[in-house]
């Protein structure tokens, strides 16, 4: 322990002095928790050394990229879930089900169901075309520049507002967890995604995702094992124990026992979550759809050697998923039951101290004490950590591949200036990263997730869709259409409630429903169609044409990029 | 491989009646599969929208509600229908696969 101790005070002699008076205010900020931070610290020092061990082996474009493409089915389905698992995910879905129960489930199945239509249209035509960013498949058959342009625009678009919400949320929850100030841990946080991706590239990157994944999965598992042990391994116990703690809580509110009664049985049905059916498909599209169209899980396809690969990686990582989501039901109402009926867990108005995200680290510390809290914020901390490097990296690739190498240099840059350029790209996006992540520290963040996969949805997925599958599909209707999609999605999120109302003040939204998808992703593909449909110009008739030979390398796997050699 | 090679192999995988074959009913499988995920979970959402009382219902005696089994069950169903694309295409579908290209040298 008091080893421990010393590395978290090596730790705070890096900061600067100036913030200490900072971190002395009364916030919601927690006293420092040791464990938790010598937890963290030695799975930095872990992942630095496999970094320092990538980096001499992260020579060429390709190694940076895709780590050589040599990354194994089941690794690469790992670090898929370990890119998509985020803390947000693990914290706010458990937190969900602390506090209206089902309703948390209908979240997890739309994260889930996304997986097999991305396995199913796209995993093995994106692996045996693409080399290393979703743009080159999206403009295998095209005029490079357009559909590059509008690809690496998209990229960087969704990547800002999944880092915007990862940064802040990492700034929120570390300062919760570890007792750090906010601006510290924005730092911290880019300082660290900076090294990896800066030095190890992808396989320090897809290390560092299948380490927080075993981490994640494997805490999880202990807290929802440990959850229904208390409940003899029954559901039907869990669930009877959370509805009558649900009900004694209404009565100690002050419910009548009718309502009281009604109120505990809710977190057993869906609740308020969906309002009206147009708002419930929309949502349901834009989480289904954006899945299949996240450049950062994209772009994970390449790292393997073939299609048969790229399809393991998504039953790997669509299993983890889903079990995971399931893990968390258990360990939402298992909350229910063991925090929510804890006054030590409770403020004086009865809520969760801390905060409503609180539930599932407030569980780990009421199974397993400090020590079992410390390993879940580490994790939590981890878990940031690899998101946000998976999301550097995907970025930083959309600039040095497709703008740089591709559009400015035609294709005549050479290995080593594309690597040069991706670095300065991976420092510029992590400086970026940690700015905006200070700039959004008092904003409400809770849409850029959701605003991240409808744009995901509305642009790249249509255009992926539409060159893949359509012959008719041109330069134009791809770059142009694909941009509309793009376009609509993000007008439509700012008029809508969660921006306009909540974020900007107004007094009602000009657009009602709470997902933009059902009427973007529709703009997205019309706009391909149409714009395809009606381009008479000479490079649509050479587009055209290349999608019988397109169609074949797609679909076999002809002269697809392989393992590079070392 | 030789660009020329490679672009006469393409050309003559194209026209091998085999490929059409197998593309179509890979592709077929792939947007049946598509469409059933697709639909179940439109049509569960849709149940959210429109009658949450039925999915709330509990099941016998206990507070278990048809809700529990039914969203479980479409994890789960998500999971098996994945695992059953991926049976079949890196098993049938690629042997075929594997066959075609040898017979062009690809």
């Amino acid at each position: 322990m008091r080893r421990a101790v010393a590395i978290g005070a090596t730790l705070l002699a890096f900061l600067p002095t100036a913030s200490l008076a900072h971190a002395a205010t009364p916030s919601v900020q927690q006293p420092t928790n040791w464990v938790a931070i010598s937890l963290f610290l030695g799975f930095v020092a872990l992942t630095l050394a496999i970094t320092k061990r990538a980096a001499t082996r992260t020579r060429t474009a390709a190694d940076f990229y895709t780590a050589g493409g040599g990354i194994s089915g089941f690794q690469n389905g790992l670090a898929m879930a370990g890119d998509y698992m985020s803390a947000a995910s693990f914290l706010g879905i458990s937190a969900q089900i602390f506090k209206d129960g089902y309703d948390g489930l209908i979240y997890s199945t739309g994260f889930l169901v996304g997986w097999p239509i991305l396995l199913f249209l796209m995993a093995e035509r994106l692996r045996n075309l693409g080399k290393y960013t979703f743009a080159d498949v999206a403009s295998y058959r095209f005029a490079q520049a357009p559909v590059r342009c509008f690809a690496a625009a998209s990229t960087l678009l969704v990547v800002s507002f999944y880092l915007i919400a990862q940064m802040v949320g990492a700034g929120q929850l570390i300062k919760l967890l570890f007792g750090l100030p906010y601006s510290y841990a924005v730092v911290i946080v880019g300082v660290l995604m900076m090294l990896y991706v800066l030095f190890g590239g992808m396989r320090a990157t897809t290390w560092v995702q299948i380490i927080k994944a075993v981490m994640l999965l494997g805490g999880a598992t202990f807290m929802a094992v440990m959850v229904m042990a208390q409940f003899g391994f029954s559901l039907e116990t869990l669930f009877a124990r959370a509805v009558a703690a649900k009900t004694a809580m209404a009565a100690a509110a002050g419910d009548a026992p009718d309502a009281a009664f009604k109120a505990g049985h809710s977190i057993m049905g869906p609740g308020n979550f969906i309002k009206d059916p147009i708002s419930a498909i929309s949502f349901g599209l834009a989480l289904m759809l954006g899945t299949a169209g996240l450049p950062h899980i994209l772009m994970r396809f390449f790292t393997v050697p073939d299609a048969k690969a790229a399809r393991k990686s998504v039953l790997w990582a669509t299993t983890w998923i889903g079990y995971f989501y399931v893990l968390t039901f258990i360990i939402g109402f298992g909350a229910i039951v063991l925090v929510g009926t804890r006054p030590e867990y409770l403020d004086a108005t009865g809520s969760l101290r801390g905060g409503g995200n609180m539930a599932a680290l407030h569980l780990a510390h009421a199974i397993g004490g400090n020590a079992f809290l410390g390993f879940i914020s580490a994790v939590a901390f981890a878990t940031i950590l690899a998101v946000v490097a998976g999301l550097t990296l995907s970025a930083a690739s959309a600039v040095s591949h497709d703008i740089y190498a591709s559009v400015v240099r035609k294709g005549a840059a050479t290995s080593a200036q594309e690597l040069h350029m991706s670095r300065l790209t991976t420092l510029a996006m992590g400086a970026l990263a940690v700015l905006l992540g200070l700039v959004f520290e008092k904003q409400n963040v809770a849409f850029m997730v959701s605003l991240a996969f409808a744009l995901a949805a509305s642009g790249n997925f249509p255009v992926l869709i539409l060159s893949l599958l359509w012959r008719g599909c041109t330069t134009k209707g791809a770059a142009i259409g694909g941009t509309i999609g793009l376009l609509t999605a993000f007008v439509l999120t700012v008029l809508s409630p969660a921006i306009w109302v909540t974020v900007l003040g107004h007094e009602k939204a000009i657009f009602p429903y709470s997902s933009p998808a059902l009427f973007s992703v529709t703009a997205g593909f019309v706009s391909i169609w149409l714009i395809s449909l009606l381009d008479r110009s000479p490079r649509a008739a050479v587009d055209r044409a290349g999608y019988a030979a397109q169609r074949v390398r797609a679909e076999t796997g002809v002269g697809s990029f392989g393992v590079s050699g070392h | 491989m030789e660009p020329e090679h490679d672009d006469a192999v393409v050309a003559a995988i194209a026209a091998d009646p085999r490929y059409e074959t197998l593309v179509r009913e890979r592709g077929r499988l792939g947007w049946l599969l598509s469409a059933l995920i697709f639909f179940s979970f439109v049509g569960y959402l849709g149940v959210i929208a429109f009658d949450k009382a039925a999915l709330a219902a509990p099941i016998g005696g206990g507070v278990t509600s048809v809700g529990i089994p039914v969203g479980l069950g479409l994890i789960v169903l998500t999971i098996v229908v994945t695992a059953l694309y991926v049976r079949r295409a890196n098993g049938s579908y690629d042997a075929r696969l594997a066959a075609l290209l040898k017979d062009h040298q690809a």
